[in-house]
């Protein structure tokens, strides 16, 4: 007997290390999902090795690509500067624009009753690793529970979504990326309303399912967070739609294409703290981007006043010339008083403080005409006053 | 000829410093992790079955092939989002195939490493394939294209990776 165990004593070993692996992976299979409670303490172990070292070289790496970029490597920043000041103020005219269509939709919800869910807190962090195969796909950051992350927060970038946070650790946190196959996201597409859910395939790809078969949708159509998942609240960017095919069991095959690059992480942004309110119609107040338009050409000759009824805003300007700045831009507001002296007040045309008892879902209609930034001024204004002077939000 | 059968006394049979085998592993699961965020074509690769089968033919002792197989592998598996056993168990049989075959085969040059490595890159890729399908029942799909080019690309990096690590060797 001893003989047979010291000849076959390896392949006894080998055999018994394999047995010992298959129990552990059929309990954690048994238990369902992905059993990363129970397997926590060798994950702990095993991260507290490697991201130490992921770290400091991301340090590094930052470290020397601040030196380069920010002390050697300058040229063209001027021209960049000009380039990105003339971008401000082409978005600016945009905020003030999109601001004046949030305001509306402020006011419709307000008038359901609508709740709104917005994002109150966030914490920026690193992509410092990876799972190291593309079977799963996973990254870690160099933020954990010590910076208020927690499981089943949801990571963004500036460009749209990534993942969602499935473990956390002192200083580190293991995200799953939304193309993981066993990443789920609740998604909405922007035109067609159509919703469905956003799953990783085995090979990076990331899929729309559950739409049927009989719905329309066109490749090109933005794709946008529905926050049925209660991860990701709604109206974040997630990706566009790159083909459309018949699927299998009804259902439309459909490809994504994520609006995040997702194989090139370095930083994002973990929701720490989304906060739900009802939705409060309060009068932003803001400056339209035709107003600053306006103000900001001064040599455009005086145009003769149109014929009242054309447009709302025209009739508005026809009407009630603002006194003291040359009619600068027709308000807009048939109801809202001038505050005469400024420019900025004339054209900001926002409620007015002596009539809050007026309903204040009346101003969007008048506002939009005259909010594109194409509009022409009918008169310029006689003092144009600087940007810096507008009431426009940051 | 690239392949040559010796007698178990006529193989050499190496041995690692402590740093060694607790550095190179580390640092391999170390790379692993970290350049495909930069590379994504990394990903691959494998450099802890390289690691794996470098120490298994270079030690030729098949219980510490396996556990330095099933230690790599639980390590990778504990970094990724997936059950732990999966690299585990593709990895210990690794360990034991490469300090098995190192037993009975010289493999020191080039061309058996190559050979070496690709065919147990195919054998890891067939296991972990095996068991995520039978065992997890993940959603794989083998490709044999892609596995032979991985494999190919794995061989290719091993050889030149083996001659770097056989600066820490010590004879025994």
């Amino acid at each position: 007997m001893e003989s047979v165990l010291g000849r076959y004593r390896n392949l006894i070993i080998l055999v018994g290390v394999l047995f010992l692996q298959v129990l552990g992976l059929a309990v954690q299979v048994k238990r369902g999902g992905n059993d990363t409670e129970n397997t926590r303490l060798i994950r702990i172990w095993a991260v507290g090795a490697i991201t130490p070292f992921e770290r400091v070289l991301v340090w590094i790496e930052n470290g020397t690509g601040n030196i380069w970029h920010n002390y050697f490597y300058l040229r063209g920043v001027r021209v960049e500067n000009r380039q990105l000041k003339e971008q401000i103020e082409q978005m600016r005219l945009e905020q003030v624009r999109l601001n004046e269509d949030a305001a509306q939709a402020h006011r419709l919800q307000a008038l359901l009753a609508f709740k709104e869910q917005f994002i109150s807190k966030t914490v920026a962090a690193q992509v410092i690793g990876s799972s190291g195969t593309d079977l799963s796909r996973i990254v870690y950051i160099d933020k954990g529970s010590d910076a208020g992350v927690s499981r089943d927060m949801a990571v963004i970038t500036a460009d749209g979504i990534v993942g969602k946070v499935m473990l956390v650790y002192h200083s580190v946190s293991q995200v799953l990326l939304m193309n993981d196959q066993s990443s789920g996201v609740g998604v909405i597409l922007e035109k067609s309303r159509l919703q469905g859910v956003l799953k990783g395939t085995p090979n990076g790809e990331v899929t729309l399912e559950r739409v049927m078969s009989d719905e329309q949708v066109t490749p090109g159509e933005t794709v946008l967070t529905s926050g049925g998942d209660q991860i990701f609240p709604k109206g974040l960017p997630v990706g566009t739609v790159t083909k459309v095919g018949t699927g299998k069991d009804l259902f439309l095959s459909i490809k994504v294409k994520p609006a995040a690059n997702l194989s090139k992480l370095e930083e994002v942004l973990v929701l720490v703290e989304k906060q739900q309110r009802e939705a409060t119609a309060e009068d932003l107040g803001h400056t339209r981007a035709a107003d600053i338009l306006a103000q900001r050409l001064p040599s455009v000759p005086d145009k003769p006043a149109q014929p009242a009824g054309s447009t709302a805003g025209a009739a508005a300007g026809s009407a009630q010339p603002a006194s003291g700045t040359n009619g600068a831009k027709p308000t807009g507001t048939a109801t809202g008083p001038k505050t005469a002296g400024t420019p900025g007040a004339a054209a900001t045309g926002s409620k007015p403080p002596a009539s809050p008892d007026k309903p204040a879902e009346a101003q969007p209609a008048q506002a939009k005409p005259s909010a594109k930034p194409s509009t022409q001024p009918s008169t310029p204004p006689a003092t144009p006053k600087p940007a810096a002077d507008q009431d426009i939000p940051d | 000829m690239p392949i040559t059968y010796t007698s178990g006394e006529q193989v050499e049979v190496y041995r690692f410093s402590i740093p060694a085998t607790i550095g190179i592993p580390l640092l391999a699961l170390f790379l692993q992790a970290f350049v495909p965020r930069r590379f994504p074509a990394f990903a691959y690769l494998d450099l802890p079955l390289l690691v794996t089968i470098f120490f298994g033919i270079s030690r030729r002792n098949p219980i510490s092939g396996l556990l330095t197989g099933a230690v790599i592998g639980l390590a990778q598996d504990a970094l990724g989002g997936l059950h732990l056993g999966l690299y585990g168990i593709a990895k210990t049989i690794v360990g034991y195939g490469a300090s098995s075959l190192g037993v009975k085969l010289d493999v020191e040059n080039a061309g058996a490493r190559f050979l070496v490595t690709l065919g147990f890159y195919l054998v890891h890729a067939a296991v972990y394939f095996t068991v995520a399908r039978g065992l997890v029942s993940l959603s794989l799909t083998w490709s044999w294209r892609s596995g032979i080019l991985a494999g190919l690309a794995n061989a290719m990096l091993g050889t030149v990776l083996y001659f770097v690590l056989d600066k820490f060797k010590q004879r025994t």
